[in-house]
């Protein structure tokens, strides 16, 4: 047994109640008791943790105080010293952010004949794409249809989604796994070849279709090695995009980019710029731990917002309900809904379910947040909240040598600190984990700036106000292949000259002084700072503030 | 927090770290504010491929900067990048045989089988097991066997023989994916349906219907019973 002993206590509770568990089936909640359960618990009901904008396209509006901070914030460029007329990377599309629906964009843009680079903020696939786990949905298998995935994102979106956003990802769907496995990605499948695939929450068919618990990881790394072979592709790594640049018309013209080697900035100019810088999760919202990627600081859509293009949905985030409550050194970090599609229980610290495992991510995790704050959650020794989620069970439902077959990632990450995954339950408690909305988009991408498009997490509207598991892979390679074929058309059709500059920075800053005075942060933030200062996060992950 | 303070020492300098910290971590709270050697903090990516040494002892360790908890005494340095060799291909010009592999990647010969790879591995990944199906032309096992490579290229710094096994194992996983993995019918069928314009009537159906309709729909949607 490795927990310490206060904690032993309670996991031999959970081993007595399992076996009277296994044969309760907990009963799904109605669409009213979801509405109250989130309305009391979940965090983007929290009206103290949120703030107005005051500046910008969205003037108004209420999103999370961390976020309205760098929305409303001054750029690191100055407005006239960069000696306009040269520029060190001319292009047809330039594509800020290197994970998955960057690299979707080129592959397909260079497809369509256009000259493409890639900034990315650190080494290219150094993104969320990489540490999805759990799958990618698409309604392939007899039983299903493009139409029932419909209904089945937009009822866990709680039917706010935008339509026609929707209809491209599902009708795109079957295409793209097709996309993928012709890139050389290996799904799960039975010895006929059909796809092996599993239910996520809120799904009312079985389309998950994964790779291990490596979905992400694997379609990553072969679209990051796809995008090497491809001599019209060039890529910078660690030149983050700092500032768009615009035509007087407010026509979306190129970048700033911040070389970090050598702290120089770069001037590319583009006649189409493709943003998908994907999320925010290292803004800590709320001071919540994050599943998110070191790079994940919401650049692009401080970016955008500060060219003019609109955002929406940006009051919402997703905590997903099973981040790692201990041991210590891994708090925040994602398990897979994938271990509760397999079977595995939520339960208190009496043993208890107290939630059906697979309703949508925002109602589990009201839930977890509900069982701690009345008194039905287990305390760490540090003092993080916590639940037991139940994965011995899928052991015993699903046969001995499930666990470590199916999750072969979360086992190492645990026996890394001494948990036996299929031996002994764990302490799971919501993080920070999606931005449900971004950049506002239509089916091809293009927002409310002319030239400008957005593609994946940085993008909003898809997914409404909660993301179904597996619909996030899924997103950044429907609209990242959507964006490149716009892109490179754009690009194709922009036959004119044209002039980049800086015109909407010189706006935005008197807009600033007018509405916020001085005193503005610079963004975008680019990397969080964990380093040990007063008001610092030690351990980056939520693990307590100095 | 627990603050029982311990000694490390990052590429030679002295500092004393809570003990309950992470490698990464523990460089943060010295006060590197990192770039480079850090990535997805969860495991998956590789950027943070580290090698030390405790004091007193020879032997050289890989791990994970942000899977593995400092200990006493640790002689920490960062691997910023590593130059791996990784030819220019395109997979569709090739047919998935392991030929293929060896044209591309013709050091793989040179594999004297001393396993230090499989020894650097943070992942515990048989990696000669896989560089040897990859030698015996069965490249189904050897993109099996690599299936959980981070692509860190700790094997690959590491071999005596140079080989860029890491690159090697993606395309090895690429070949099987796309050329030798049997094919789903099911999946070219609905694509196929979806281009005659089957659901098109039906989705401009749900797109058009109100909130109410649409909540209806969906409470009385059939859920398929788990296998």
């Amino acid at each position: 047994m490795s927990y310490p002993s206060p904690l032993e206590e309670l996991v031999r509770r959970v081993n007595q109640t399992r076996e009277q568990r296994l044969k309760q089936s907990f009963p799904r909640l109605g669409a009213e008791e979801k509405q109250t359960l989130l309305k009391k618990f979940h965090p983007d009901y929290r009206a103290d943790s949120f703030a107005e904008l005051e500046v910008g396209p969205n003037a108004g509006e209420r999103a999370p105080k961390e976020l309205v901070r760098v929305l409303e914030g001054d750029s690191p460029v100055s407005d006239g010293s960069l000696g306009f007329g040269e520029f060190e990377y001319e292009t047809d599309v330039l594509v800020i952010g290197g994970g998955g629906a960057g690299c979707a964009a080129a592959i397909t843009a260079d497809d369509a004949g256009a000259r493409v680079i890639i900034a990315t903020k650190l080494r290219l696939g150094d993104a969320n794409t990489m540490m999805a786990q759990g799958g990618i949905q698409a309604a392939d298998k007899e039983n299903d249809s493009p139409a029932i995935h419909y209904l089945d994102v937009i009822g866990g979106g709680h039917f706010t989604n935008i339509p026609e956003l929707v209809e491209a990802l599902v009708t795109d769907a079957p295409e793209a796994i097709q996309w993928l496995e012709n890139l050389g990605v290996i799904f799960d499948k039975n010895p006929d070849g059909s796809m092996k695939t599993i239910h996520g929450g809120g799904t009312s068919r079985r389309r998950m279709h994964t790779c291990r618990d490596y979905t992400g990881a694997e379609i990553m790394r072969t679209l990051r090695d796809e995008v090497k072979s491809r001599q019209g592709i060039t890529v910078l790594e660690f030149s983050p995009a700092v500032e768009l640049l615009t035509t007087p018309e407010g026509e979306a013209a190129g970048a700033i980019l911040l070389n970090l080697n050598l702290n120089r900035y770069l001037r590319i100019k583009a006649k189409t710029v493709i943003i998908t810088t994907g999320g925010s999760g290292r803004l800590h919202y709320q001071g919540f731990p994050t599943s998110n990627h070191y790079g994940a600081t919401g650049d692009g859509l401080v970016l955008a917002y500060r060219a003019g293009a609109r955002l929406a949905f940006i009051d919402t985030m997703q905590y997903h309900p099973t981040g790692v409550a201990f041991p210590q050194q891994i708090v925040g970090q994602l398990v897979t809904e994938k271990v509760r599609s397999l079977g595995a229980q939520l339960v208190n610290r009496n043993g208890e379910q107290f939630v059906f495992p697979l309703e949508t991510r925002d109602v589990v995790a009201s839930a977890i947040i509900r069982e701690c704050q009345e008194g039905r959650g287990v305390k760490t020794p540090a003092g993080v909240d916590g639940v037991w989620l139940d994965t011995p069970m899928i052991e015993v439902l699903k046969g001995p040598g499930t666990v470590k077959r199916e999750l072969p990632a979360m086992v190492r990450q645990f026996a890394r600190f001494g948990i036996e995954l299929d031996k002994e339950p764990i302490l799971v408690y919501p993080t920070l984990h999606y931005q449900n909305g971004g950049v506002a988009i239509d089916a091809m991408c293009h927002t409310s700036v002319r030239y400008l498009l957005v593609a994946g997490e940085a993008s909003g509207g898809v997914h409404g106000r909660n993301r179904l598991m597996g619909n996030s892979l899924l997103d950044v390679i429907v609209f990242g292949r959507r964006a490149g074929r716009e892109g490179a058309q754009l690009a194709k059709e922009r036959t004119g000259s044209f002039f980049p500059g800086l015109e909407h920075l010189s706006r935005w800053r008197q807009l600033l002084r007018e509405r916020k005075g001085t005193g503005v942060s610079v963004s975008p933030v680019l990397l969080p700072d964990y380093t040990r200062k007063p008001g610092n996060r030690i351990g980056g992950q939520g693990v307590g503030e100095v | 927090m627990n603050e029982n303070l311990i000694d490390i020492y990052i590429m030679g300098e002295h500092h004393q770290v809570p003990d309950s910290l992470t490698i990464l971590q523990a460089l943060e709270y010295a006060g590197y504010r990192l770039t480079r050697g850090v990535g997805c903090r969860g495991g998956f990516c590789g950027a943070c491929a580290t090698v030390y040494r405790v004091n007193g002892d020879y032997h050289l360790k890989f791990a994970l900067a942000c899977q593995t908890r400092v200990e006493p005494n640790m002689q920490l340095a960062m691997i910023p990048f590593f130059p791996a060799h990784r030819p220019r291909y395109r997979l569709s010009e090739l047919k998935g045989t392991a030929q293929e592999v060896l044209d591309i990647y013709p050091e793989l010969l040179r594999c004297y089988g001393c396993n230090t790879c499989t020894k650097s591995c943070p992942q515990d990944i048989d990696v000669l097991g896989y560089v040897s199906a990859l030698l015996r032309g069965e490249i189904a096992l050897a993109a099996d066997i690599s299936f959980d490579c981070i692509m860190c290229g700790l094997c690959v710094s590491r071999c005596p023989a140079e080989l860029v096994k890491h690159h090697a194992a993606l395309l090895c996983r690429r070949l099987y994916g796309s050329r030798l993995a049997p094919r789903s019918t099911h999946l070219a069928q609905r694509i196929a349906e979806i281009r005659s314009g089957k659901f098109k009537a039906e989705l401009e159906q749900l797109k058009n219907m109100d909130r109410k309709q649409l909540q209806e729909l969906y409470a009385a949607r059939e859920v398929e019973p788990e296998e």
